[in-house]
């Protein structure tokens, strides 16, 4: 296993679920709950120290009990390494606690896996649509159970219609 | 007086001071001002809402979203192949790029090498898009501070490559030259020259929008101290690109994760000190002399060969083949329409485009099209940092602070 995963296994041997190594990209999969202590650790452990947020994911897996997946990638810029922190909410509570605390750059990138996904960041302090309309009700489009097309929304629009 | 001080005092009475008292009582109030989504400096559609305090801004709540298309949703529909002019319309200034910059991701996810040649000519129209990007950035963001001359000197020369780009590729902005595993086409002699003629002509014009802008009072004066922002801030808000390394963080994908035929060239990468638009704007006039010396090695070093990795389940086949051989026409028909069967597995690869680092993150489940796409678009990224960075300056200055940024709605709203 690689030393990262090793080390982070050693700290948090509850919280880890597994590491995978694949075309060189480190990842590593913990708890729900352990999620912001695992981050917190990652971002001031000097041997670790990731102090830069790369990108907020989220992956929809509809066949799995605990449905979406929420990805974390930091990068550290003095050590040069690239960690991928993923975690797994199922769908009746998907609520995972924000990042903003550690990364500033959390706060948009988490309102975008809100707007496309609908998972809620727990103490995020401005948590809204952030793409779509503020005024939007059909759900979140990057779900895969989202038609492509929308559905029916648009369909309404007068102008669309309007022969003029 | 400080810069820190300027930005919080010049506006506050002091309650300790003996004459408060006998100054009569002003009524203020925080106005809220909407700026955009249709104004000219904003590069695009976006709206900021600006709570003022006088002309300083307190607060700002940028409001995204107006060219959002869904490109992420589109790109499950599709196969690896058909999700390349997508790209283009990401950040349609510098299409080349993002075409460059999704091709290395699934180029990752395939695990495919590619043969010198692709190497170089895609390292060599890569920083010819990166010159066009800082031309276009300096002609925008001058023009937008009140500098009109430079615009139209910028634009000459770019000019001239997005007709060189029109002889490469028949497209001038939307280019999809790039493809999984190679380019799609070679360069014709007459290509060769004229990028040789243009190396010859362009750098004693880097020295004529210098002159423009290095004593020009306005300027100065609007972009030094204007959006600074310090190295710990910028990486924990994941700013990339110049916006970065204006702040002395040395943070280049193309020396951090040395990919293409970088690691064969010699080029440095220019980093500020104070963090401010005037530091950014000198990284990136650095940078399009570096990418000079870049195109200069990459044209010196290429040696004839192939342009297109030799994985016949993954890459299409030679175009000229493709009309006249049956079996090329259904590979290529099939490779479009049904995908190359790509491994279980997800990757990130990030490449420094321009405007930042530009990373795709892919997600396979193995068949030809991607489960999930995310694109970690610089332009978004940064327009995160907006209100921490706008606080404190005049109105007029936020129009500095989107072009600090080089921003560019399609990429940021997707």
């Amino acid at each position: 296993m690689h030393p990262i995963a090793e080390k982070i296994q050693s700290r948090f041997p509850e919280g880890f679920v597994g590491a995978n190594e694949w075309r060189g990209d480190l990842a590593i999969t913990v708890k729900r709950e352990a999620l912001h202590d695992v981050c917190s650790y990652i971002r001031k452990d000097p041997d670790l120290d990731c102090d830069y947020m790369v990108h907020v994911s989220s992956v929809d897996w509809p066949d799995d009990e605990e449905r979406f997946e929420v990805v974390y990638e930091v990068y550290s810029i003095r050590k040069r390494h690239r960690i991928r922190i993923k975690t797994r909410v199922p769908e009746h509570d998907c609520l995972v606690d924000s990042m903003t605390d550690l990364w500033m750059g959390a706060d948009f990138m988490e309102r975008e896996v809100f707007d496309m996904m609908g998972i809620r960041f727990n103490r995020h302090p401005d948590l809204r649509r952030i793409l779509m309309p503020d005024d939007y009700t059909e759900g979140y489009p990057l779900r895969k159970d989202f038609p492509v097309q929308g559905k029916g929304w648009r369909d309404t629009f007068d102008f669309l219609n309007d022969p003029t | 007086m400080k810069l820190e001080d300027q930005r919080t005092t010049v506006y506050k009475v002091d309650p300790n001071h003996p004459e408060t008292e006998s100054l009569p009582t002003l009524r203020t109030e925080e106005l809220l001002l909407n700026m955009g989504p249709q104004h000219p400096s904003t590069h695009g559609v976006l709206k900021v809402i600006l709570a003022l305090e006088g002309e300083r801004i307190v607060k700002s709540t940028p409001g995204l979203g107006f060219l959002h298309r869904g490109v992420e949703k589109l790109a499950e529909g599709g196969t690896y192949h058909q999700f390349i002019p997508h790209t283009d319309r990401l950040d349609y200034v510098c299409a080349m790029y993002n075409n460059f910059a999704y091709c290395r991701a699934v180029e990752k996810l395939m695990d495919i090498t590619l043969p010198d040649r692709a190497e170089y000519l895609r390292t060599l129209v890569a920083e010819v898009q990166r010159i066009i990007g800082h031309l276009f950035w300096l002609g925008t963001q001058a023009l937008d501070i009140g500098a009109m001359t430079v615009f139209f000197y910028t634009f000459r020369d770019r000019e001239i490559l997005l007709d060189w780009f029109d002889e490469l590729c028949g497209a001038r902005l939307t280019t999809s030259w790039y493809r999984i595993g190679g380019v799609e086409r070679d360069f014709t002699p007459s290509l060769t020259e004229k990028v040789q003629k243009f190396l010859d002509y362009f750098p004693p014009k880097i020295e004529e929008y210098v002159v423009f802008l290095e004593k020009n009072r306005i300027w100065l004066a609007r972009t030094r101290g204007v959006a600074v922002i310090s190295a710990e801030d910028a990486l924990s808000f994941g700013l990339s690109g110049p916006t970065l390394r204006g702040s002395g963080v040395d943070y280049d994908l193309r020396k951090y994760e040395p990919y293409s035929a970088y690691p064969k060239c010699e080029f440095s990468v220019p980093v500020g000190k104070n963090g401010d638009t005037y530091d950014r704007y000198w990284i990136r006039i650095e940078e399009m002399r570096e990418s000079v010396k870049i195109v200069q090695q990459c044209l010196n070093q290429m040696e004839p060969g192939p342009i297109m990795a030799d994985v016949p389940s993954v890459t299409l086949p030679p175009k000229d083949r493709v009309f006249t051989n049956l079996e090329s026409m259904i590979q290529q028909f099939k490779l479009f329409s049904q995908g190359f069967d790509a491994p279980a597995g997800e990757i990130y690869c990030g490449t420094e485009a321009h405007k930042g680092e530009l990373g795709f993150y892919i997600v396979s489940t193995g068949g030809g099209r991607p489960y999930r796409l995310k694109i970690r678009a610089p332009s978004f990224i940064h327009m995160g940092a907006f209100d921490f960075m706008s606080k404190g300056y005049m109105i007029a200055d936020a129009v500095t602070i989107f072009g600090t940024y080089d921003i560019v709605m399609g990429e940021c709203d997707r």
